[in-house]
């Protein structure tokens, strides 16, 4: 009982973060601590197949994919916290709240009875029990799941292929449309500005200066940009690593 | 004993609650990740309770069908982000593009 009680806030409170959290990141790393807690309890019920197996397949595999999709997705897909439906937010609350409540009221009433424990189940070791049953009575559900994992996983093969829509440009085409861009729109033909390099920094989140000593915004890579890590290059962080390089010099 | 199902019970709501107000399609997928988990904890519970496996082996069945249900659905998610540069569960409200 002690692991439970040390590790049911815990988890209760990463459920939370998961429903909270703004960004999907950090939703992704309290499911993850949700999933390794829940395997702990797994452990301490008398269940340490499904303890190995909820540690591989739900924080080893899934959580990999889902982090995996969010990186693919980006920083850029900010979640839009409008509501299109008025007064949803409260509404769900006000469900769960009383599904909450009738879940618990129904578990409380319902449930009788002695706790038998599962330690003559496991008499001869947990797993072979599970392999027992797995090949005997359920080996029916064994040989569905064989078929619901190749179905997934063609699934997942047809749905990840990407039709190309059009024909392939040729190199002509891509260097036609990019002075056509310039004409029409002004818009630069060449390649982007590259990252300036100061004197304390050489990474790539330091913008380049044009001679009058502002930012070239377009210097710096777009994820970057999107998550505000610019480091700024203004034309005091300038003086200050000139008065170090000169002391007692006026760089202007 | 009845510990195990209360919390069991409150991760499950927690989940549903997040598939109702959550937007951000990974999101809520990972809600419906936390309702499964919620459902395997209350099936051990009982299988402890009744001193049979066949609850831990129900439990087992479930992470199998939940990670099928991961691979698929995420695989979804992706292509809808291809064709609509967005994961909003808003903005998917048509069949065809």
């Amino acid at each position: 009982m002690t692991a439970f009680w040390v590790l049911a806030p815990f988890m209760v409170l990463a459920a939370l973060g998961l429903v909270l959290a703004r960004k999907a990141v950090h939703a992704a790393l309290c499911l993850a601590v949700v999933m390794i807690s829940l395997a702990v309890l797994y452990a301490a019920q008398g269940a340490p197949f499904l303890f190995a197996v909820q540690i591989v397949v739900y924080t080893g595999a899934i959580m990999m994919l889902f982090l995996f999709v969010l990186m693919l997705v980006g920083v850029e897909s900010a979640e839009s916290l409008a509501e299109s439906i008025p007064g949803q937010r409260i509404g769900a609350v006000v469900v769960a709240l009383v599904f909450g409540a009738l879940g618990v009221v129904g578990v409380a009433q319902s449930v009788t009875g002695a706790v038998v424990g599962v330690d003559a189940a496991n008499e001869g070791g947990n797993v072979e029990g599970l392999a027992a049953l797995m090949f005997g009575p359920y080996v029916l559900a064994f040989e569905a799941t064989a078929a619901l994992l190749i179905t997934a996983v063609l699934g997942a093969m047809v749905l990840a292929h990407r039709e190309r829509l059009g024909r392939r440009l040729t190199q002509r085409e891509v260097a036609e449309g990019r002075l056509q861009d310039y004409a029409h729109h002004g818009t630069h033909p060449g390649q982007l500005p590259t990252p300036g390099v100061f004197a304390r920094h050489n990474a790539v989140d330091t913008p380049a200066l044009l001679p009058d000593g502002s930012v070239v915004e377009t210097s710096v890579p777009a994820p970057l940009r999107a998550r505000d890590q610019v480091r700024p290059g203004d034309r005091s962080e300038v003086d200050a690593v000139a008065r170090e390089l000169e002391p007692g010099e006026d760089p202007r | 004993m009845t510990e195990y199902l209360g919390l069991s019970m409150l991760l499950f709501t927690i989940g549903a609650a997040g598939v109702l107000v959550r937007r951000n399609a990974i999101v809520v997928f990972m809600c419906v990740e936390l309702m499964l988990n919620a459902a395997n904890l209350a099936l051990v519970s009982f299988s402890r309770r009744h001193g049979e496996l066949d609850g831990q082996l129900a439990a087992f069945f479930v992470m199998v069908v939940a990670a099928a249900e991961v691979v698929v659905g995420l695989a979804i998610i992706v292509s809808i982000y291809r064709t609509r540069r967005s994961t909003s569960v808003d903005d998917a409200s048509l069949l065809k593009a």
